[in-house]
């Protein structure tokens, strides 16, 4: 498939402080893309870029085939985004803002606009400077799925969204993708990330440290092993790719790397297994192993 | 009562803290203004008959009267050195207590800052409790520092207390107002322009006051300006006067506690109402104008009010000029002639150094867009950064130049009622018009700035702050030529001066056609700073 956006290198200071170093990141179209990151790592300064809102110090950045910079008015005809922290006209009503943006965009379609705020439950005659920050995030968001675009870049779109209100985002989100759209969306929270995502980018300190399919990242983390074995005699740790491991009496835990599970299959047949239970690592654990890494107990 | 002021004094310090520059300056630019202005006359008028002449040569002539006050003992040094700095330096003053108050409530309010601070162990009222000790103090002390500095150029003592204490009550009063507006409007925007009505609207309850010779004088004690001008420094310091504005702050203070008890946080007595579902904004132009409309409607108000009362007071001026010292003393009030013409072009450059303000204002809206994170959410649509710049800079050019084409209207209206001279309309609207490129300048500056340094574009009001003292006292303190020439007002032709010179007009404009690429230049390189 083709690439939507492909970033390679990119390095981005503010002064002394750099932001982004040596980023790649790619996304293809028609997928959902999370791009996951603590507070910091340098998610909103990518999207930014992406907005020709920043310039880039080094590296090479393409969006919809564009120079994001450069060709900024042309791409944004293709482009909606729901910024971070959603700031609004404090004397507009919702309803004013939601327009406006659309018709920016190039005009909006009435019946999804009519049937988003539905959906989300705003009210859009009210001024924004009474808007809670999940209702003025419905504002961008609701400007954003009724406008007419290929392309959604989010930043923590849910953060202040209610459960409720996130799962009907999830929809939206999904209905969005089944229309043929791409997403881009920025979060720390892994638990949407995993619903939402076809593909995942785990950024740190302004590189990425990992990217792929949930599937793929689940193959770099380790596997929870707890076993019940009849005779503890029997040696585990010099089996590759085992970690935390811990023996006693009856009991043995371990984490262990892909290629470690035969042999410890191995090994727990003879030890006598009665009992078996394996955890498939969750994203929230690869995610923990990348940003712990200076932690010696997972490296 | 007390519960509800838990945590006043860490937010006087916070208060200090974020003001200690911005206060500290102020306070020294009265003082200092205060000081030069008072050495200046000393040297001007050494003996009694000069400055009796002079005064009295201020008091016959209503436009000076109106704009200024009167000057209630010819014979006092201390009178003649500060009438221009009396009512005028109250009004400033003023406006300075209500952008502190103002900052440290409404609109810590409407960004949140405060509902964090609120969860905290502080008490409702403590904000604005902090808010007006701040004022308070800080109206206090520029009071008494400008009264030292008027000691030290040479001023009776007794008299400089008086002054620095009419000031300092003056700004006292419009504080405790201030405090009332921050409860009733939601916005900051809104209090702030509550409170600036009131100060224009005293200041020119107090001119009509001042030029009723035998008419409704008693209008003047109806303005808290009027009150400092009543206290009559130099020229009996009737200290009882002060009474008026601390009547005024005992009323508005716990007006504003009560109204702050009643309502909730965010909320004012003023509410929103619901607006369209549907909007028909289509464009960053509309957007714009939407923003700034409400702003020029209240300038082209207030400027029509102001030219029409100016014109028609405008005919009073007498030919009091019998001596050469006069003459030159009124030369030193940057008019050229005693002729109605030389004060209706010192009243029209007045309004064109003060409608350069809302040029200023206008322009720096774009940084207070983008710092506040509108920009971000714009740029993101096909809406270039150029486009985007320009329609605020349009409406700031053109909104000049509009106020500018109300101003010159209403005087030459009132001026036409006065004498019946209907010339007077196209020869006042043409010299407005001649003062719109010296405010294109400045507003102009405004778009250097933000597109090479944004997080600097409040220094704009520091250079306007240092135009309008040069030109206002400038002639006053024999400054040096080169430093007038540095304010861009002194070089507007002088219409409806017959002997007017044209010569400054093009560079003028070519010079704010440079600010305004080589600002656009910075722009369209530059990041978005948040």
């Amino acid at each position: 498939m083709a690439s939507v956006i492909e970033m390679q290198g990119v390095v981005k200071r503010f002064g002394s402080t750099v932001a982004l170093d040596g980023l790649d990141l790619e996304v293809e179209a028609g997928e959902v893309h999370s791009f996951l990151g603590p507070n910091g790592a340098g998610k909103t300064t990518t999207l930014r870029i992406l907005l020709g809102l920043l310039s880039v110090d080094a590296g090479t950045t393409s969006l919809l085939g564009g120079d994001p910079w450069a060709d900024a008015v042309d791409l944004h005809k293709k482009i909606a985004y729901v910024p971070g922290e959603v700031s609004l006209w404090p004397q507009l009503s919702g309803g004013e803002v939601i327009d406006l943006l659309g018709r920016l965009r190039g005009g909006l379609d009435a019946q999804r606009r009519d049937r988003y705020i539905e959906m989300f439950e705003l009210d859009p005659r009210k001024k924004s400077r009474t808007y809670s920050k999940g209702n003025r995030q419905k504002v961008a968001l609701i400007s954003a799925l009724a406008s007419d675009v290929p392309l959604l870049l989010l930043d923590e779109p849910t953060a202040g969204l209610d459960p409720l209100m996130e799962a009907r985002f999830r929809d939206c989100v999904h209905e969005f993708r089944g229309n043929g759209g791409t997403v881009l969306l920025s979060s720390h929270i892994l638990s949407e990330a995993e619903a939402l995502s076809d593909r995942v980018t785990i950024i740190r300190n302004g590189r990425a440290m990992e990217s792929g399919t949930l599937a793929q990242l689940r193959h770099l983390a380790r596997t929870k092993v707890t076993a019940s074995v009849s005779s503890a005699s029997i040696e585990f740790a010099d089996i590759p790719g085992i970690h935390a491991l811990s023996v006693d009496d009856h009991t043995v835990t371990c984490e262990v790397d892909e290629d470690g599970m035969a042999p410890l299959l191995a090994r727990l047949s003879d030890a006598g297994v009665y009992s078996l239970t394996s955890a498939q690592p969750t994203l929230e654990e690869v995610f923990l192993r990348h940003y712990k890494s200076e932690d010696p107990a997972h490296v | 009562m007390s519960e509800g002021l838990a945590g006043t004094w860490p937010l006087v310090r916070l208060a200090l803290r974020r003001d200690r520059f911005l206060l500290t300056a102020w306070i020294l630019g009265f003082a200092v203004m205060a000081g030069v202005s008072a050495s200046a006359t000393v040297g001007l008028y050494p003996d009694e008959a000069q400055r009796v002449q002079a005064a009295e040569l201020v008091n016959a002539t209503s436009a000076l009267v109106a704009l200024y006050g009167p000057i209630y003992d010819p014979t006092s040094l201390g009178a003649l050195s500060l009438f221009k700095l009396t009512a005028f330096g109250a009004a400033i003053v003023a406006l300075l207590m209500v952008f502190v108050v103002v900052r440290h409530t409404r609109a810590e309010e409407e960004s949140g800052r405060l509902e964090l601070l609120g969860s905290v162990a502080l008490g409702r009222v403590a904000p604005l409790a902090a808010a007006l000790i701040v004022a308070f103090g800080g109206s206090l002390v520029l009071g008494l520092a400008s009264a030292v500095a008027l000691i030290a150029a040479g001023l009776a003592v007794q008299g400089s207390f008086a002054f620095g204490m009419g000031w300092a009550f003056t700004g006292i009063a419009f504080a405790a107002l201030a405090g009332v507006c921050a409860q009733v409007t939601t916005g900051a925007r809104a209090a702030r322009g509550l409170a600036l009505i009131a100060i224009a609207g005293s200041y020119g309850l107090r001119a009509v006051g001042d030029i009723a010779s035998g008419g409704p004088n008693w209008l003047s004690w109806l303005s808290p300006i009027g009150w400092m001008q009543q206290v009559r420094a130099y020229a009996g310091d009737r200290w009882w006067v002060l009474l008026l504005p601390t009547a005024m702050a005992m009323v508005c203070v716990p007006l504003a506690v009560v109204l702050r008890n009643r309502r909730d946080l965010d909320a004012g007595l003023l509410q929103d109402r619901p607006g369209p579902a549907a909007g028909t904004i289509d464009s960053v132009f509309g957007l714009a104008w939407r923003l700034q409309r409400n702003v020029l409607l209240a300038w082209s108000l207030g400027f029509a009010a102001f030219g029409f009362l100016l014109g028609s007071i405008s005919d009073s001026v007498t030919g009091f000029l019998d001596s050469p010292q006069a003459a030159e003393y009124l030369q030193k009030l940057g008019g050229a002639e005693a002729l109605n013409d030389a004060f209706l072009a010192a009243e029209v450059s007045i309004a064109g150094v003060i409608v350069a303000g809302f040029g200023i204002e206008a322009a720096t809206r774009m940084r207070s867009e983008e710092s506040g994170g509108h920009t971000e959410l714009l740029l993101s649509t096909p809406v270039s950064r150029a486009r985007w710049a320009s329609s605020h800079m349009l409406i700031a050019l053109l909104g000049v130049a509009w106020i500018m084409a109300v101003t010159g209207l209403a005087i030459g209206l009132g001026a036409t009622l006065a004498t019946g001279d209907g010339g007077r309309i196209t020869s006042m609207l043409a010299a407005a018009f001649a003062r719109v490129p010296a405010a294109w300048v400045l507003t102009a500056l405004v778009m250097l700035i933000f597109g090479w340094l944004p997080r600097a574009v409040a220094v704009i009001w520091g250079v306007f702050a240092l135009a309008v003292v040069i030109g206002e006292f400038g002639p006053l303190w024999d400054a040096p030529q080169w430093l007038m020439d540095m304010s861009p007002f002194v070089h507007s032709p002088g219409l409806p001066s017959p002997d007017a010179s044209f010569g400054a007009v093009l560079p003028l404009i070519l010079v704010s056609v440079g600010l305004l690429t080589a600002g656009f230049v910075g722009w369209q390189r530059r990041d978005l700073h948040a």
